[in-house]
């Protein structure tokens, strides 16, 4: 017993070594599980990103600035900004406005997990296939046109394919999985009792959810909003198969691939995506202004 | 007393102007079923108004889902939930305006303490300058004023408690329920709490129905136990009645008699009842009549205790003896492999042969098959 207690005694006396001062500042073997994904970071985003961000600098003729300077008088890559814009904000806003009502339904199902299967499974399809099946079944000869017309509800086919609402419709059923999801786990993350205690305290269900649910989730939507947003900021295919990739739906990234693969102009494809980047990183910023306005703590209440 | 009669007289003089009271809380024949399991079955009980009433049992007897029930949060399989003529489980729990305190507070993280307790009140749209005076007087109530503007994560588990406590009564319900309410803070708190939830239940003058597994807190604050088990009710009584008459031995149980010896019953002349353990034989009272000769003799460790007398008493070894202050409590093993916990006025050494014995009248004896 005393000797156990001499010998622990000086253990404590001698300096630590090298390996527990480093353990103690968190580096130690289970750190270096990082390094994979560490390198996979620099060497697919960090490094490209410098090179492309070097590379805008560098026109094919002209100054330093001569890309930005041309993206931003030439009406016909400027406009790509708001073109983008005015396809992504509706996408996130409308995925949203869809996701909420639904999330609030299943989160009190008990068979959740299909439902949300279900639902879920879009994503795995991807952009391509929704936008052959969406030719086909939104186009003037689809179901869709066939069954409003048989029905009396309009005489002429509606046009919802090579334009607009082409995009919109493709973002809406690729992108609402994602953004169900997100808004499943924020709204199932809020304590159900707090919901019960506004019950009997008389809130009838709107005055729950504008009084409890909305300011609680509001944090979580707007990162939800923020992943959402960059995800349809960034559309590429179904702009070009089911839009109307010569005006309506320019979108931004179909500039940046003319530049670099019509005009092999790499410089200013480079500039175009930093301009890109600049763009979603303002509306991200914004929105996380007006996050951090509001209630951010935790969801539940404080013991339990 | 300044405060809970200045209370008592504002919830008179209000009374008048929409605060709904009723003479008694009726559950007929209440029945909820989760799936194939039954929570609850036939519950009927009555309940003044005024009265502290604690439902008492083990974790899965229904006393929550009773408490659900009631408060709306459940709607009832079967039967029917009365406040004196008017029918109410088929009303919404907002339409009911019970309040209520939850096992975890279930307090609005994002509002402050003032806007918790006012949140019931803005739900009834009560003219603002009301709610302000009618919060401060709740936050007097319990003793919060200084953490008027604090969010709920900045205060304490007690202090939350009594949050979750002030923003219940602030509307003056006619039914404060309770499920569980301490069971979240330390033993110091867990009594200092009780005293102030009987303070404000005298206070206010209010109906508190108050769930807790925990005999001590049902004993200390109710003036009537339900005992649950199994969704039914076990026994209803005061707290000395079922202190010192529980009707069952799962009652018994709850109410400390930790020594359930089981034996034959004798009679002698005269009819009294006598149980036979080992070739010892004790006196009791029996609590119900047995159906066959097997019965269960139940004593509490405080009342079993040593004696000299070679006539009296279970012949036991001692296996174990710790010190609780005023005096020992000890555990012996009889012969046949009985354990019998005791206490002892003094130390015994483990392994000594000992004979315990009873006062008859603590001595309780059920039917066997009553277990």
């Amino acid at each position: 017993m005393s000797t156990l207690a001499s010998s622990s005694a000086r253990l404590e006396d001698a300096a630590p070594s090298w390996r527990l001062r480093f353990a103690a500042m968190g580096l130690d073997g289970v750190t270096l599980l990082l390094l994979p994904a560490a390198l996979f970071l620099v060497a697919l985003f960090i490094y490209p990103f410098l090179y492309g961000f070097v590379l805008s600098f560098e026109p094919k003729q002209g100054g330093m600035f001569a890309n930005y300077a041309r993206f931003f008088s030439d009406p016909f890559f400027a406009n790509t900004i708001a073109t983008t814009m005015k396809i992504a904000v509706p996408v996130t806003i409308l995925n949203l406005a869809l996701a909420i009502p639904i999330a609030f339904r299943v989160r009190l199902l008990r068979r959740q997990r299909l439902l949300t299967t279900f639902l879920v499974l879009p994503i795995t399809l991807g952009t391509v296939l929704v936008a052959e099946g969406m030719l086909f079944y939104f186009g003037p000869q689809g179901w869709f046109n066939r069954s409003l017309i048989a029905l009396g509800l309009i005489s002429h086919p509606v046009r919802l394919v090579h334009n607009y609402w082409g995009v919109l419709i493709s973002l809406v059923i690729t992108g609402f999985p994602f953004t169900f999801l997100l808004t499943l786990s924020y709204i199932t993350g809020i304590d159900p009792s707090l919901e019960q205690a506004a019950a009997t305290l008389g809130a009838k269900p709107a005055a729950r959810f504008r009084h409890i649910f909305w300011p609680l989730l509001l944090p979580g939507l707007a990162i939800t909003f923020c992943l959402s947003f960059v995800q349809a900021y960034s559309v590429f295919p179904s702009a070009v198969l089911v839009g109307e990739p010569a005006a309506a739906t320019r979108v931004i990234s179909i500039a940046a691939y003319q530049s670099a693969f019509e005009d092999y102009d790499y410089s200013m494809a480079s500039a175009i995506a930093m301009i890109m980047a600049a763009t979603q990183l303002v509306v991200v910023l914004i929105v996380f202004a007006g996050r951090a306005l509001v209630y951010r703590g935790p969801v539940s209440s404080g013991k339990g | 007393m300044n405060r809970a009669t200045s209370a008592r007289s504002t919830r008179a003089s209000r009374a008048g102007n929409g605060a709904r009271t009723f003479n008694e809380l009726r559950l007929e024949s209440v029945r909820r079923d989760f799936g194939t399991v039954n929570a609850l079955r036939d519950l009927t009980l009555t309940i003044q108004r005024g009265q502290f009433v604690a439902l008492l049992g083990p974790s899965g007897c229904g006393k929550s889902t009773a408490l659900n029930c009631i408060a709306g949060l459940l709607p009832v399989t079967g039967g029917s939930i009365w406040l004196d003529d008017k029918r109410i489980d088929t009303k919404r729990a907002e339409e009911r305006g019970f309040g209520m305190v939850f096992q975890n507070y279930a307090l609005f993280p994002h509002m402050t303490v003032a806007k918790n307790i006012g949140f019931g009140l803005r739900m009834r749209s009560v003219p603002s300058a009301e709610i302000e005076r009618r919060v401060g007087e709740a936050l007097r109530l319990v003793r919060l004023i200084e953490h008027a503007e604090k969010l709920p994560g900045q205060l304490s588990g007690g202090q939350q408690q009594r949050v979750a406590i002030a923003r219940a009564i602030v509307i003056e319900p006619p039914l404060v329920l309770m499920d569980e309410p301490l069971s979240n803070l330390d033993a110091k708190l867990r009594l200092e709490m009780r005293q102030e939830i009987r303070r404000i239940h005298a206070g206010l003058g209010s109906t508190t129905i108050y769930v807790t597994h925990d005999q001590e807190e049902a004993l200390s604050l109710a003036d009537r136990i339900v005992v649950l088990r199994d969704g039914m009710i076990r026994q209803v009584g005061t707290p000395a009645e079922l202190y010192g008459a529980p009707s069952h031995l799962d009652v018994a149980d709850f109410m400390g008699y930790r020594n359930r010896i089981a034996g034959k019953i004798v009679r002698d002349s005269q009819g009294r009842a006598y149980v036979e353990i080992d070739g010892a034989v004790i006196e009791g009272s029996l609590r119900s009549e047995p159906k066959g000769d097997h019965v269960i003799a139940a004593i509490r460790p405080d009342d079993l205790v040593p004696t000299r007398d070679v006539k009296q008493g279970i012949e036991a070894a001692i296996e174990a003896i710790e010190y609780r202050g005023r005096e020992f409590h000890g555990l012996a093993r009889t012969p046949a492999g009985a354990e019998l916990h005791f206490s002892s006025s003094v130390a015994l050494a483990i392994g000594a042969p000992v004979r315990l014995a009873a006062d008859p009248k603590q001595v309780l004896i059920f039917d066997a098959e009553d277990a």
